[in-house]
């Protein structure tokens, strides 16, 4: 049935978080089922809503979409946002996995004891720099265009936003070597869906306070 | 340049064992080269070819493609095992990122300490029998086709055989209550491409042993 995409997660960033994005960057409107007790997630489980048993969970276009990457494909290709062609999901999808990786020890550190998130926190940092950043550098740079794929905007520069954004938050001038992640940046965060994205008010989510992570912890049982 | 797909890897399963699968059933015949030094593995960072200083690395078509989700698309997408349209497309990604949850504890778990080893094992049992080959037995019952989505082979089934035979290495009697999935290890077994893989002289790989373990900290670690 059509209507809008419905999400069901806690009211935090975690993997739902670059679901988020896509959609908004794309101009669709969501609607956000927020799970806050573990019985609202066993209610999910026990309605066979989640095929995995697993958040997040995206009722869009009749399916009970789960699993975030199989989400966000769906979302990329429907929106045209996916490349023109297999080689340039290629490229797309290689960049991807590398933000994704990087994202996701980001996204850890919140839930470690104070000395491994030390060590994890410089660990990000050095692998931003030196691993990740570079990459997409010499990707704008080799080819000089505003995008990274096919000089159009797609998926794999909206997650790049997202994780510059991220890694700024653990370290405020990180793109200090960057001069053309640095043009990127502001370029994208002008795109007029992305722009309102990024104002309060938005269904964008906070960094992870210890209220929230105890909650998460409540609710996953972990 | 065409030619074979070039896998480069350690010499046993990890991450490129459903690569190796999926090329496999498309009827694809590739070269390997394996790592078995750590200078190897920095030649080839030093040489730009690891986009993010990681394996698998596959030279396919022109492209030096890393991150096996990226390859493995790549590779479903060429060769018409990831259905006709975005919807099917949806399913396929959904289970398997599933399998890819299950399939990747069984690959780490000859990495996991000794005195984890009983609990990770316990719960590979515990997931599979309970979490994933639920799903896919419903899945084939509902519909009663031959293949997972679509009626029509897709990687979805290539990744699925793969799991359950991985599962039963582990425990020989796992499907003993699922006999829909009985009847697909047996249907995909007989499958000619699938049957010549599964012969001895084929590039399948055995299961790790310590040699391998080895061999992955050793190339992997300063």
């Amino acid at each position: 049935m059509a209507g809008k995409p419905k999400l069901h997660y806690t009211k935090g960033r975690g993997k739902m978080e670059s679901i988020r994005w896509l959609l908004a960057a794309a101009g669709v409107e969501f609607e956000e089922d927020f799970i806050e007790t573990k019985e609202d997630l066993e209610k999910l489980r026990n309605d066979g809503s989640l095929m995995f048993q697993q958040v997040p969970m995206v009722e869009i276009d009749g399916m009970k979409m789960v699993q975030t990457r199989a989400i966000l494909n769906y979302i990329a290709a429907k929106h045209n946002l996916y490349g023109k062609d297999l080689k340039e999901r290629a490229w797309i999808d290689m960049y991807v996995e590398g933000t994704t990786d990087l994202m996701g020890m980001i996204m850890l550190l919140p839930f470690q004891t104070a000395e491994v998130k030390e060590k994890n926190l410089a660990l990000i940092i050095e692998r931003a720099k030196t691993r990740y950043f570079p990459v997409y550098e010499k990707a704008l740079k080799d080819h000089g265009h505003d995008y990274l794929v096919g000089n159009k905007l797609s998926w794999a520069d909206i997650h790049l936003l997202e994780a510059i954004l991220m890694a700024e938050e653990c370290q405020a001038d990180i793109l200090s070597a960057f001069p053309l992640l640095q043009a990127f940046k502001g370029r994208i965060s002008n795109i007029p869906t992305i722009k309102k994205f990024l104002q309060p008010g938005s269904q964008r989510k906070p960094p992870a306070d210890e209220k929230f992570i105890a909650r998460v912890r409540a609710i996953f049982n972990f | 340049m065409s030619g074979k797909p070039k896998l480069i890897y350690f010499n046993g399963r990890g991450r490129m064992e459903p690569i190796r699968w999926l090329l496999a059933a498309a009827g694809v015949e590739f070269e390997e080269t394996f790592l078995d030094t750590r200078e190897q593995y920095l030649k080839l960072i030093k040489d730009g070819s690891l986009m993010f200083h990681q394996l698998p690395l596959v030279e396919i078509d022109g492209m030096k493609m890393v991150q096996t989700r990226a390859i493995l698309s790549y590779i479903a997408g060429k060769y018409n095992l990831y259905g006709k349209d975005l919807k099917e497309r949806a399913f396929i990604d959904m289970y398997v990122e599933g399998i890819t949850d299950l399939t990747n504890m069984i690959m780490m778990f000859p990495f996991s300490p000794p005195e984890a080893k009983e609990k990770n094992l316990a719960l590979i049992m515990e997931r599979a029998t309970h979490r994933y080959f639920p799903v896919f037995e419903k899945a084939l019952k509902q519909h009663g086709q031959d293949f997972l989505v679509g009626n029509k082979l897709s990687w979805a089934d290539v990744q699925l055989i793969e799991a359950i035979l991985a599962v039963e290495e582990k425990f020989p009697a796992v499907l003993s209550g699922f006999p829909q999935l009985q009847a697909f290890k047996t249907r995909m077994s007989n499958m000619p491409v699938i049957k010549k893989f599964l012969q001895p002289s084929s590039p399948r790989k055995p299961p790790p042993d310590d040699r391998y373990v080895a061999t992955v900290l050793k190339v992997l670690t300063e």
